[in-house]
């Protein structure tokens, strides 16, 4: 009989309580257990950064992680930091500098970035790309983003 | 892809962990921060029958100093909480700045410092830290403790002295002696991307600025880190010249390391990185210790 273990995990302020498989990888949990489909999904082997979540506030690949590994843990995804109507600092910046085309990587490199401004509210460009640097993107070159996690950090402070 | 299927345990304590091991013996296999295992399991490279997890055992969890000035980190400790701790950073500055050059970020948040070891990954940075600090590792099963040497570790690509029913518990690193310098040099062809070929090393100058003791730790350019011998030969009790060091870095780059060529480069390319990195790395030591 497949062994399932039971796991009591906060995402986004919300408390789930599920049996879950071992193997199931965190990123399936919240994308298929969950529903939130936000998180992204692109290599599964901890490479391209579109899955990264924040767990107990550090940022980490929930594609290389098991759902089990985290019970007891509080995660954060893309979905906790704004709505269409009201956008977080970080997402309005991706928006006006033009951050993203297809916009897959686009909710890891706003983890990572929620997670780093935090840290460090000043960038310098080089810093940001440092910043950014577990993350693909495919489509953009970068230098939006860079600049859009630039002005993040200044919306940020003058919030 | 997804794993295939496997038992899971979660031990809350280390005697649990332990037992749980050796009750396992050969099926059973730990899973610290799981960013080697996890992509492994996902490729299907790896398929273990059994998983123990250390994840709950808080007492692996630490960092420690000695009161010889050294430290001990308890193998769950993460490598970005080695990084960002503040007596690390005053001991042992070149660890700060090897870790630096693990992946990214978000690996690092969940990546162990004494899973890394264990792993044995010919690539990767800590292993060669160990060996080149003179790490002594604390291994654990239910029949005992037992202290093995860096240099002792490491017998093979992925390949340790760990026999299924153990663990690796405890890194103890000794202290660097006064007016010690350190480097590290590596290239990669991408930040946070594994190194074609990598230094890192230490010298230790006396009050006249010979040298005392000078050590050179080679990766991603054999079976296992490598400690070269040359550089410690010509340098000890010398006052170290341009020449020497160069002298020693076109022999260790010529003798005493094992490059393999792959798609990221050929046997001949790692040698010369070798030879120059090498030299970086014992000139940029000298002028470290003489700080
Ligand atoms: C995209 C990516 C890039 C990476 N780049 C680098 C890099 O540049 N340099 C680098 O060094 N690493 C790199 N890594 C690997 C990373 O540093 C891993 O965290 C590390 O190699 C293993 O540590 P872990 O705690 O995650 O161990 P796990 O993945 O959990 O375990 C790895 C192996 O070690 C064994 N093990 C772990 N802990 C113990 C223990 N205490 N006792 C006995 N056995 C144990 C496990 O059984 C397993 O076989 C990268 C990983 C990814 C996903
Ligand atoms: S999907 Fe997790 S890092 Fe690529
Ligand atoms: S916007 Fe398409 S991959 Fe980044």
């Amino acid at each position: 009989m497949t062994q399932k273990v039971k796991v009591a995990i906060t995402v986004n302020g919300t408390l789930y309580e599920r049996d879950v498989e071992p193997r199931l990888l965190l990123s399936d949990f919240i994308r298929h257990d969950l529903g939130l489909k936000g998180t992204h999904v692109g290599c599964e082997h901890g490479l391209c950064g579109a899955c990264t979540v924040l767990i107990d506030g550090h940022s980490a690949r929930s594609c290389t992680l098991f759902a089990v590994m985290v019970d007891g843990s509080e995660i954060k995804t893309v979905e906790s930091l704004g709505t269409i109507d009201n956008m977080h600092p970080l997402q309005e910046a991706f928006h006006e500098k033009h951050a993203l085309q297809c916009g897959f990587c686009t909710p890891g490199f706003l983890m990572t970035a929620v997670e780093y401004l935090e840290g460090n509210p000043n960038p310098t460009a080089e810093q940001a790309r440092e910043a950014i640097d577990g993350n693909f993107c495919r489509c953009t070159g970068y230098e939006n983003i860079v600049e859009a996690v630039q002005l993040a950090a200044k919306k940020m402070a003058a919030h | 892809m997804k794993p295939a299927p496997f038992d899971y345990y979660a031990p809350t304590s280390l005697s649990e962990a332990l037992d749980k091991l050796t009750e396992l013996g050969y099926s059973g296999k730990v899973l610290a921060g799981g960013q080697s295992l996890i992509p492994a399991m996902n490729f299907r490279m790896a398929r273990p029958t059994a998983l123990v997890d250390l994840g709950k055992v808080k007492e692996l969890s630490y960092i420690k100093p000695t009161a010889d000035g050294g430290m001990a980190i308890g193998t769950m400790t993460r490598d970005s909480v080695v990084e960002e701790d503040l007596l690390v950073s005053e001991r042992f500055p070149i660890l700060v700045k090897t870790i630096k050059h693990i992946a990214h970020k978000q690996i690092r948040n969940r990546g162990t410092f004494g899973g890394a070891i264990a792993h044995a990954d010919p690539a990767a940075q800590l292993p060669a830290a160990a060996l080149l600090l003179d790490a002594n590792l604390k291994v654990l099963s239910k029949a005992g403790e037992r202290w093995v040497k860096a240099v002792d570790f490491f017998i093979g690509p992925f390949m340790t002295v760990l026999e299924p029913e153990e663990l690796l518990a405890e890194v103890v690193l000794p202290p660097l002696a006064p007016r010690t310098g350190a480097s590290y040099q590596q290239v990669s062809r991408q930040k946070g991307g594994y190194a074609q070929a990598a230094v890192i090393s230490t010298v230790t100058l006396d009050g006249a600025d010979r040298v005392k003791e000078a050590r050179v730790a080679l990766f991603s350019v054999g079976e296992y880190p490598l400690l070269a011998s040359k550089p410690n030969q010509v340098l000890a009790g010398q006052v170290p010249t341009a020449e020497a060091i160069e002298e020693i870095a076109a022999y260790v780059a010529k003798n005493e390391c094992d490059p393999g060529t792959d798609i990221h480069g050929t046997e001949e390319y790692r040698r010369n990185l070798v030879h120059v990195l090498v030299r970086r790395a014992l000139t940029e030591a000298v002028q470290q210790a003489k700080k």
